[in-house]
């Protein structure tokens, strides 16, 4: 048997959690030493998946598989394919260096870390699972301790918040759960992901017609699908920066994933007779998330927000269900994550220092917190997609296969709406000025303004770790950006194998 | 010779020094400033030395204009094409190849000492860098997307120099305001780019430009907006492309930046007017010219695109060089102009003058880095007399060399309302300016157009010439584009001569332009450098048939009209000499130049004395303000616009989707409550029920329990009696 790497990625940061729970509460730094050490092993081991995907073979890779309830057709399985590997990565980045923002956190911190990894080895899980039942579980893992670490170290209306985000996670998985049972008994009482997948030819076009949305929409809700997004803003504002780092980088990453890899994967032609016209929801999200995040005042509502209108922008790329518009869905996922999570842990050293997240009463912090600064001027980049960073690599790529997708005959639309998706991207691509707009005025506010508030003139510096974790996440971001071909390589294939599904070829 | 390998090579080495140059000043080469300027200098340096080589190499090979000598390499893979990265040189960018690294190195010479106080020299010296390398790398591209990845680099450059001194607040307004107008034009370009590779798809100009299947395939195909109106695909996409110039070149109505950007240190307005932004943007209109002209054949073929190039450059040309006329300060005046001198390109480039638009674009450069370098060196005369007084006045002693431009922040000096560059606190810097006086005029002889001796009067001439020969072919088009020219033509000579006597004529109308002095050699070279090509670069591209000068200029007349204008499908025919323009040109130069000298070079403006302008009253107030374009624009669209988002965030998010929240959970928690009443009442009321019934019993029961014998027997008794007649009603009944 061949050495189950992806299985060690994902119980890694289980076995941390209870390795943390066995030693004494009131040896903090033991306890971050521990979770660090767990979460760099999945990381370093992430990183082996994704360097060692064999982009010549394609299809799913590092394979493992054991019967598990074999009378319901249910086995452990897991593995990667090109779209899920650079995920993988990202889970390991975000989630490091989430740990290592976290090290000033003395509140129950034995509690706390333990919590982190189980939501991590959940995520870790959920993507790699292969089949159903299997991504269900670890995706339903996730919620608990979301929940937990929201409602007990969060700050200002965090049970409400933490109580918001669970009802509508959890609802939502409800409804996709439901969508999947159809799935599973349509698709010859199997929960293999393969299986589900040979067998799509035999689903018909009403079934997909019929269950399409509440598998898309259903996960959709996770991915913070407009008007389903309310949770988001409110839930990462009262989060620790940590939870808010890995739910708004990584979380939501899966909830868009398993809508592509449950929804369109399985359902194809469910996707093109519905897509056409959730475009218009992911197109609310870019838009009408980007105008709310310029008008916010909340440094943690403005990146929640802008979260929503990333994730949007991932929705419309696989909206475009062409090949350009699934790659730069894939490469937004990812580049987007890291960008969300750098944003976050900025967000947070500012707020766990002057507790205060006002952008009206913050000024002038470049000068206490140069780097950080830097950071926020990369992320802010990123995220308005200058070349250079990867933000524009996947912009480009997603209005392109917007508008290719113009282009292309309609099995269930007549040709003459031929304007549709081109105006879907007109109106999409206002996005690169509303991006530009909040992250300039916050960044120019909050970090180069003349100082006037001499109390954030006394503020501490940033410490080695969240130095290290800025730079970290910032060299991602450029290696991403100015070689894209190192992640596009592994995204393109896994595409490759989507669209045939879909019965588009490249 | 040198060899195409070498060129291949180069090419791709032309804008890699300044970007060099840039990473290792901001990584660590910034502790030094000596270090810092070695760097910079070598970086363009280096890259003028490529570029030049590659433009010798290519300037004589055939068929340039077609085949452009480059190569790439695979950048992108999706799916199963490849996007790609390469560096080409063509005609038209052989000619940008010329100019710009020659400016670059001339304003990084001077920015050493103009910049040299500056606590943050280091970092000025490194955006420069990637600034001047943004805009190489813009010139090489050899396809779309890459020419965009370095757009986007420029307008992220001259974002964060423009707000160089950004504890200013005008400063940094003025940097999101350039960045942000410029962006909606950025948007216009990536539908633009988007659209061409839906439909062509490849992005690389040699596939598509140059390509006469491809463009008579755009031309032909409905364009999927407005395509039922008989608009082709090329029409479509070639506007698109323009949305782009508009941002970037600054013309109407997306001009509102470039004013502003005045806000950055000189040098950078040198750049942004002269190097690279604005240029960057017509030069992308060039690229793209065999489109639109594409555009106007076939059976969908009209000339709209090309109309609406004509136009915005036309009403951009007159509204810049009337606003110019309103503007005290010599650094806005010299931005309008650039306004008004970008509507010209972009005219010629709507009336077909595409060499023309080329040629003024080339002359025009140079004169525009020579004006606003010696509008700089003017600044930096006048703060230098004043700092002087200053210390003087005050013993206070400090160093006398300030930070220019940021007058008034933090480093600022404390200076009462003083402005060094406003051109009523000037006069008479001729006697203590000599070199900048010299330089200055010369530049202004060429952006007014004085006749013969000046680059400014042979480009602006050629436009002119066209716009005439369209005219006398019964083209409305080019017959309106003809006169608003003229009339701005003349504004522009009018508001030059004011801008020259009211700087450097009559007496000092302030005391530090009284003890202004003339600057080191850094920063008056590249003036004398440039003031030579403002006055020679003309002449490469004299009319063969012009009297006298066509015959002097010999083989080298309409050498450019030949070199850039192979880079069309079918080479521009150049029209036969016309004597008319050309006296056009003459007289619209000699009259606005005559007539501001008779307003203010005659009898040069007192101290206290009001500028004859102002007599326009009104008129004056609506162009000094120029034209309300910022209070129109925050109130129409800026104001509207948060009003919405405010409207999304108070009202849909926090009102209706909240409140749908609200209600299904007060729906879900009535239900809930229900639940709890049932439970309450019928589930545990039952249960209670029972228990009570017990409970009370057995306090009746307790009350028996007196402890009296008798009691007992009694209770006994009458149980027995109880039971016994239970026993015979109920049972035997």
């Amino acid at each position: 048997m061949a050495f189950p790497i992806l299985t060690l990625i994902m119980l890694s940061p289980f076995i941390g959690a209870g390795v943390i729970l066995l030693i004494p509460r009131d040896r903090g730094e033991v306890i971050k030493v521990v979770a660090a050490a767990f979460s760099g092993v999945s990381l370093i081991l992430s990183f082996f998946v994704f360097a060692g995907y064999n982009t010549a073979t394609g299809g799913f890779q590092f394979v493992e598989q054991m019967p598990w309830i074999p009378a319901l057709g249910v086995s452990y399985k897991v593995g990667v394919d090109g779209f899920s590997a650079p995920q993988l990565l990202l889970t390991g980045i975000v989630m490091f260096c989430a740990v290592l923002v976290s090290w000033g956190k003395d509140d129950r911190p034995r509690e706390f870390f333990a919590f982190l990894l189980m939501l991590v080895g959940g995520v870790f899980g959920a993507f790699m699972s292969l089949d159903i039942f299997l991504f269900l579980i670890f995706y339903e893992m996730v919620l608990f301790p979301v929940y937990v670490l929201v409602a007990s170290w969060g700050s200002g209306r965090k049970e409400y918040a933490a109580m918001k985000l669970t009802i509508y996670l959890f609802l939502g998985s409800l409804v996709a759960i439901v969508g999947l049972l159809a799935l599973y008994f349509a698709g010859g009482k199997s929960f293999d992901f393969e299986v589900l997948l040979k067998n799509v030819g035999s689903l018909g076009f009403g079934f997909q017609q019929l269950w399409f949305l509440p598998v898309f929409i259903g996960f959709g809700v996770l991915a913070s699908i407009w008007p389903l997004h309310n949770w988001s803003p409110d839930g990462y504002a009262s989060a620790p920066t940590a939870v808010s780092m890995l739910h708004g980088g990584v979380l939501k990453a899966t909830g868009a994933y398993a809508a592509l890899r449950f929804g369109i994967q399985l359902m194809p032609q469910g996707a093109q007779y519905w897509l056409p016209l959730v475009v218009f929801l992911c197109l609310a999200n870019v838009i009408y998330a980007g105008s709310v995040a310029f008008r916010q005042k909340d440094l943690k509502y403005i990146i929640g927000f802008a979260s929503v209108a990333h994730l949007g922008l991932v929705l419309l790329g696989l909206c475009a269900m062409n090949a350009y518009g699934l790659n730069g869905a894939g490469y937004e996922l990812f580049a987007g994550g890291v960008m969300t999570g750098l944003m976050f842990a900025l967000v947070g050293m500012i707020y766990e220092r002057a507790h205060e997240r006002n952008t009206d009463k913050l000024d002038g912090l470049a000068r206490v917190m140069p780097l950080a600064a830097v950071g926020f001027v990369i992320g802010s980049l990123a995220a308005m997609g200058m070349p250079g960073l990867p933000g524009f690599v996947a912009e480009i790529q997603i209005f392109m296969g917007l508008w290719q997708r113009s282009q292309s005959v309609y099995p269930y639309m007549a040709n003459t709406l031929s304007w549709w998706y081109s105006a879907v991207a007109i109106i999409g691509v206002l996005t690169v000025i509303i991006t530009a707009a909040w992250t300039l005025r916050t960044g120019m506010k909050v970090f180069f303004s003349e100082p006037q508030t001499p109390a954030w003139q006394k503020l501490p510096g940033l410490n080695a770790l969240e130095k290290f974790s800025i730079v970290f996440m910032c060299l991602v971001l450029f290696i991403a950006g100015l070689m894209p071909n190192t992640v596009m390589a592994v995204v393109s294939v896994g595409v490759q194998a989507i669209l045939k599904t879909l019965g588009v070829m490249a | 010779m040198i060899s195409i390998q070498l060129i291949q090579t180069l090419l791709w080495l032309i804008p890699l020094p300044p970007i060099l140059a840039f990473a290792i000043i901001a990584l660590g080469a910034n502790r030094s400033r000596a270090l810092t300027t070695g760097i910079a200098m070598a970086g363009v340096v280096l890259s003028l030395i490529a570029a030049w080589t590659v433009v010798a190499g290519v300037v004589n090979l055939p068929e340039l204009g077609r085949k452009p000598v480059g190569s790439y390499v695979e950048w992108l893979p999706v799916g199963g094409t490849t996007l790609r990265m390469g560096a080409a040189v063509d005609a038209l960018s052989a000619t940008f190849l010329f100019m710009v690294p020659l400016a670059c190195v001339l304003i990084f010479l001077y920015s050493t000492s103009y910049m040299a106080a500056d606590p943050r020299y280091t970092r000025f010296m490194g955006y420069l860098s990637l600034f001047a390398g943004s805009m190489l790398g813009l010139v090489v591209s050899d396809n779309l997307l890459m020419l965009f990845v370095f757009w986007e680099l420029m307008g992220f450059c001259s974002y964060s120099l423009i707000g160089f001194f950004y504890a200013k607040p005008s400063a940094y307004k003025a940097s999101v305001k350039a960045f942000m107008t410029t962006r909606v034009g950025d948007m216009l370009l990536l539908l633009g780019i988007a659209y061409l590779y839906a439909e062509a798809g490849t992005l690389n100009f040699a596939d598509i430009l140059v390509n006469r299947g491809v463009l008579e395939f755009l031309a032909e195909q409905p364009a999927i907006l407005l395509g039922g109106m008989g608009v082709s695909a090329a029409t479509l996409i070639a506007v698109l492309i323009f949305g782009g110039t508009v941002g970037k070149s600054a013309q109407f109505p997306l001009h509102v930046w470039l004013p502003d950007a005045m806000e950055g240190p000189t040098p950078v307005s040198a750049m942004i007017h002269a190097a690279t932004m604005v240029s960057a943007g017509i030069f992308l209109l060039l690229r793209f010219f065999p489109l639109f002209e594409e555009a106007t054949k076939g059976h969908l073929g009209s000339h709209v695109g090309l109309e609406i190039v004509g136009a915005i450059g036309a009403i951009t040309a007159l509204m810049g060089a009337l606003i110019a006329v309103a503007q005290y300060d010599i650094k806005r005046v010299l931005a309008y102009s650039t306004i008004s001198q970008l509507g010209f390109m972009v005219a010629a480039v709507g009336i077909g003058a595409y060499v023309a638009a080329a040629f003024h674009l080339l002359t025009h450069a140079f004169f525009k880095a020579l004006l606003f370098l010696g509008s700089g060196s003017v600044i930096h005369g006048v703060e230098h007399g004043h700092h002087h007084l200053h210390a003087a006045g005050h013993g206070s002693g400090h160093d006398d060399h300030g930070s220019h431009d940021d007058h008034g922040d933090s480093h600022g000096h404390d200076e009462h309302a003083f402005d060094p560059q406003d051109m009523r606190n000037m006069g008479g810097l001729a006697q203590r300016m000599p070199i900048t006086t010299l330089t200055f005029v010369l530049g202004g002889l060429a952006l007014a157009g004085f006749p013969f001796i000046t680059a400014g009067f042979w480009s602006k001439d050629e436009i002119l010439s066209s716009a005439y020969a369209g005219l006398l072919e019964g083209s409305s088009l080019h017959s309106w584009v003809f006169v608003i020219l003229c009339v701005s033509a003349t504004l522009t000579a009018f508001y030059t001569m004011r801008q020259i006597a009211m700087t450097f004529l009559g007496k000092p109308r302030s005391e530090a332009a009284a003890h202004a002095s003339e600057n080191p050699w850094p920063m008056t070279l590249p003036l004398v450098i440039l003031a030579f090509f403002a006055g020679v670069a003309g002449f490469i591209n004299i009319p063969k048939d012009f009297p006298v000068f066509g015959q002097l200029a010999g083989s080298a007349a309409g050498w450019l009209h030949h070199f850039v204008g192979q880079m069309l499908v079918e080479e521009e025919v150049a029209h036969a000499f016309n004597a008319v323009p050309v006296l056009v040109s003459v007289l619209i130069a000699l009259s606005g130049l005559g007539l501001g000298w008779l307003v203010y070079g005659r009898k040069p403006l007192e101290a206290g004395e009001t500028d004859p302008v102002e007599g326009l009253g009104s008129v004056f107030t609506f162009l000094h303000n120029r034209m309300y374009f910022d209070e129109l624009y925050r109130s129409v669209f800026i104001n509207p616009l948060q009003k919405i988002a405010d409207f999304y965030s108070v009202i849909v998010d926090k009102g209706i989707i909240d409140a749908l929240l609200e209600i299904g959970y007060t729906i879900a928690g009535g239900v809930a409550e229900g639940f709890k009443l049932f439970d309450k009442y019928v589930v545990t009321g039952v249960s209670d029920l029972t228990g009570a019934a017990f409970k009370r019993a057995g306090n009746w029961v307790r009350e028996l329990q007196t402890g009296q014998v008798q009691n007992y027997l009694l209770t006994g008794i009458a149980l027995t009696a109880v039971l016994v007649i239970f026993y015979l009603f109920v049972f035997r009944g």
